[in-house]
């Protein structure tokens, strides 16, 4: 864990890494330039002080190049119909099927569909939810935050006084309302292209306030500094000195927020894709095979929601865990 | 103090219209309601009647100040897909998931406040370090594979619950509880302690972080100094004084306990108003979904009104800096 690389490590290390920034001799830090001195940074020193935090981003690594890659390192395309043989359902993990002789490490479902295709491609979706969903909160809660910091007044008290409504509503909630009335607008023939649009919009928009909150209470703390005076005294227009000087020093907590929030969208997408308000059959994310595979475990056949839910697991839990870490790391006051 | 409770009460009143607003909107905007009440044949006059008899051609405001009036008396309208009134549907599902988010909550506080009081005062033993990791795990896996896995262990391998229902209930006036029968208590073990695990674990480690900072305080030190015995300090002492935080905190979380149900329910079929509204949000059906929506912002926002007031009856020093106005 983050805490026990902190504090009492860092002497120890010190001492048996020669010199340091500011001796005369000239290190092989400062020889090697760019990357030599992200290697000796402070961020780099605790994640190479933790070893969960090692363990985590390699999974995490792993996951998303699988994901990223999976059109081209899996047998198999499970959405295309056509290449899926219904001979070989119901494979068990490892073992040859029963008529084909086929063998698939992950096992197979009812349609004779590879689960280690359907699991990276699965990946593949809800990652691509989970990153647009925080890259759309991120947006719409940094600008209200900004503006609600820096502007102040009656902005600011419509702003936070939504954010505090919409704060102690589970989001869960939110996006299955959102969901629901999506549905309800969205003309039925359009309906299936736009669910990943939908859930994208529907996590996103159920998150934004964790970031407002954040922005504005650090921009209240930066607007008090002599540099954004100075900026203003300079005549820079407000829209100026929020995106050029205030924004830049936000970006710390807005990143921790946000490499924990990605974990949250995902399990977000995915408890929606479970409970039947998300991606559909025909385009599963790792929720959806979930759904599907839980029919199956009364039966015994308990691969085909066991290697979803495993992906789903290590997918979170290791951005969860470098999230943790990120928030420790750049907060000065646990150095 | 009479004026803080009057603000405060029109404050939440306010919150309410809000939600009502959304709902209303919900309901009127999201789909044609017409459309979905008749069939795909009626003939258009009779659709203008029925426009007509649910009074859609008035202006939008008036519309709105009707569908909260109807609200506040329980009246929802009518179901799309099952036909009946909605506030009807919800009562008598209603039972189920308090009953649910009730044990939940019990389970939670109960097993969270001895799971925190034990690795507060063991702080170093392996124990307390194992129920971190279990905490922080808890936290990060999805509700609904915790629910899937209590299934799998307790259900398919080891049959020794019911996988989904709620067993035998018992109908009491308008209230139908599974608590006084033994396969409703069979049925409800897993539910609640896959809704409440998460409580479960938020407790524990505020119960432990309390605990830590009130066995640092003087009173404690004092007590110690007059030969009490352990026993007496810990939970006497120490354990009470952190009680406070403990309760408002799951009073709180009450709201979001029934929130969350929704989850909880669908894993397990438990027929309460969460699996009612995720099957309004599959087939559409605005008007549970708005009057379900209604139900949970009374609640959190009940709740929240009920504990500020409680806390300036019971702390007189929160009194004065409420008078400037914030």
């Amino acid at each position: 864990m983050p805490e026990e690389t902190t504090d009492h490590a860092r002497p120890v290390v010190d001492t048996a890494h020669g010199p340091r920034t500011g001796d005369v001799i000239a290190t092989p830090a400062a020889r090697l330039g760019v990357l030599a001195r992200a290697w000796d940074s402070d961020i780099a020193f605790s994640f190479r002080r933790s070893p969960v935090t090692i363990v985590s981003a390699a999974v995490a690594l792993v996951m998303i190049l699988a994901a990223v890659l999976a059109p081209w390192i899996t047998p198999q395309d499970p959405f295309d119909a056509a290449s899926l043989n219904m001979m070989d359902g119901f494979t068990p993990p490892g073992e040859p099927n029963a008529f084909t002789g086929n063998v698939y490490m992950f096992g197979t479902d009812p349609q004779g569909r590879d689960m280690y295709s359907a699991v990276l491609h699965g990946a593949r979706v809800s990652l691509v939810v989970g990153l647009a969903s925080v890259a759309f909160s991120l947006t719409v809660g940094v600008t209200l935050g900004l503006v609600a910091g820096y502007l102040g007044g009656r902005t600011e008290a419509v702003i936070m006084r939504v954010a505090d409504v919409q704060l102690s509503f589970p989001a869960i909630l939110i996006a299955l309302l959102v969901f629901g009335i999506a549905r309800g607008v969205i003309p039925p023939a359009q309906q299936e292209q736009a669910t990943l649009f939908v859930l994208i919009f529907a996590i996103g928009i159920s998150n934004w306030a964790q970031y407002a909150r954040t922005v504005r209470a650090t921009t209240l703390v930066e607007k008090s500094k002599v540099y954004v005076d100075a900026a203003r005294l300079i005549g820079l227009k407000p829209f100026v000195v929020m995106v050029k000087h205030v924004l830049p020093n936000v970006t710390g907590p807005v990143l921790v927020i946000a490499t924990i929030n990605l974990a949250l969208a995902i399990i977000e997408e995915a408890t929606l894709s479970f409970l039947g308000a998300g991606m559909p059959p025909t385009q599963p994310s790792l929720g959806t095979l979930i759904r599907s595979g839980q029919q199956f475990l009364f039966s015994g056949e308990w691969w085909i929601l066991f290697f979803p839910a495993l992906a789903l697991v290590l997918l979170a839990l290791s951005i969860n865990l470098l999230g943790d870490w990120l928030r420790d790391a750049l907060n000065p006051k646990l150095r | 103090m009479l004026a803080f409770i009057i603000r405060r009460v029109l404050q939440a009143i306010g919150v309410l219209v809000a939600v009502g607003l959304i709902a209303f909107s919900m309901f009127r905007f999201a789909g044609d309601p017409i459309n979905q009440l008749v069939s795909l044949d009626t003939p258009a006059a009779e659709r203008e009647a029925l426009r007509d008899a649910l009074g859609l051609d008035d202006p939008v405001p008036a519309q709105f100040l009707r569908y909260m009036v109807e609200a506040v008396q329980f009246d929802f309208g009518i179901s799309y897909q099952f036909r009946q009134p909605v506030s009807d549907m919800l009562a008598s599902r209603a039972p189920a998931t308090l009953e649910l988010a009730i044990v939940a909550t019990i389970f939670a506080m109960v097993v969270g406040i001895l799971m925190g009081v034990y690795s507060a005062l063991r702080r170093d033993s392996a124990l307390a370090k194992l129920l971190q990791a279990v905490s922080l795990i808890g936290i990060s896996l999805p509700t609904f594979l915790i629910g899937i896995l209590l299934i799998y262990v307790f259900s398919v391998s080891l049959g020794w619950l019911p996988s989904f229902g709620r067993g035998e209930v018992v109908r009491i006036g308008g209230w139908t509880t599974g608590l006084l029968t033994a396969s409703g208590w069979a049925a409800i073990i897993m539910p609640a302690i896959t809704l409440g695990l998460f409580q479960m674990t938020l407790i524990m480690r505020l119960v432990r972080a309390e605990m830590l900072e009130v066995l640092r305080a003087d009173y404690i030190r004092f007590a110690r100094a007059r030969g009490l015995t352990d026993r007496a300090i810990n939970f006497g002492h120490a354990l009470k004084n952190t009680l406070i935080p403990v309760i408002t905190v799951a009073g709180l979380q009450f709201g979001s306990v029934v929130a969350f149900a929704i989850i909880t329910e669908t894993v397990f079929q438990w027929p309460g108003m969460g699996l009612l509204f995720v099957q309004a949000v599959q087939n559409v059906d605005i008007p549970i979904m708005a009057a379900y929506l209604m139900f949970v912002g009374a609640i959190f926002v009940v709740i929240n009104l009920v504990v500020d007031i409680l806390y300036t009856v019971v702390d007189p020093r929160l009194r004065s800096s409420l008078r400037a106005p914030t």
